[in-house]
């Protein structure tokens, strides 16, 4: 039986683009959440609830948050694959990182859109 | 086997080696990932907190007010910065802006210095200093 080749040109590519595809969303929705904290938006619980229980805001926050749980997923990956050898305890790491990062995303989306 | 036991003289000044200000970065890059990413229950934990009813609220102020939980939103306010910062310049680097040896330093020492520097801004805003 031919073995499948798990290396070369363009293996990983889709995850790598991905990992910086959510680090532009995650990086202007930090901008845009700055400025609107500089601008008052988190000066007392009122106004911050206001600013995150807004439409805008409840559209882009779960897509900041989607896209942190992939970004730390391949991040998080990439370090069990630099630092762990031993293949069950790799797997085993991931699963666990994979089932974390859905249940932190589930959590937060939750939080948002219940206000 | 000879060649296996011959004994090879051996150059490295282990205490003189220094890792060069990218390579720096590039490890605070990974440090801060991991430190955002094991801190996150808490962050959701005091984003719900903050969300919350006027009780849950005073709660989230008591855990920010304190000193120890300071130190640490501090520390994990600048991994987000550094993060931040550090990303922007690999992602320049990935599309071939400023890849020459000398302008990478530079902008590795200027994520250094931008995170730290913003990093103590919120830290003071926080204190309520201005």
């Amino acid at each position: 039986m031919k073995a499948k080749i798990l290396v070369g040109a363009h293996y990983g590519l889709k995850d790598w683009i991905i990992q910086r595809a959510t680090a532009v969303v995650m990086a202007l929705y930090t901008l845009i959440l700055g400025i609107a904290i500089i601008a008052g938006g988190a000066d007392n619980q009122e106004s911050w609830r206001g600013l995150i229980g807004n439409g805008f805001f409840r559209f882009v926050t779960p897509l900041f948050i989607l896209s942190l749980a992939y970004h730390a997923w391949i991040g998080v990956r990439d370090l069990w694959m630099d630092y762990v050898k031993c293949t069950a305890v790799r797997l085993t790491l991931h699963v666990v990182t994979i089932l974390v990062l859905v249940g932190y995303a589930v959590w937060a989306v939750q939080i948002i859109w219940r206000l | 086997m000879p060649e296996l036991t011959k004994q090879r003289p051996k150059y490295l000044a282990i205490n003189e080696i220094r890792l060069p200000v990218p390579g720096f970065v590039s490890i605070l890059h990974r440090v801060s990932g991991v430190g955002l990413f094991l801190a996150l229950p808490f962050l959701l934990c005091l984003l719900q907190l903050s969300l919350g009813s006027a009780a849950e609220f005073q709660t989230f102020k008591a855990i920010v007010g304190h000193p120890l939980a300071k130190l640490v939103l501090f520390g994990l306010c600048w991994a987000y910065l550094h993060h931040f910062c550090a990303g922007i310049r690999f992602l320049l680097l990935d599309v071939h802006v400023g890849i020459e040896k000398e302008q990478a330093r530079a902008s590795a020492k200027g994520v250094l210095v931008v995170s730290l520097g913003l990093t103590v801004i919120v830290a003071l805003k926080f204190l309520g200093v201005f």
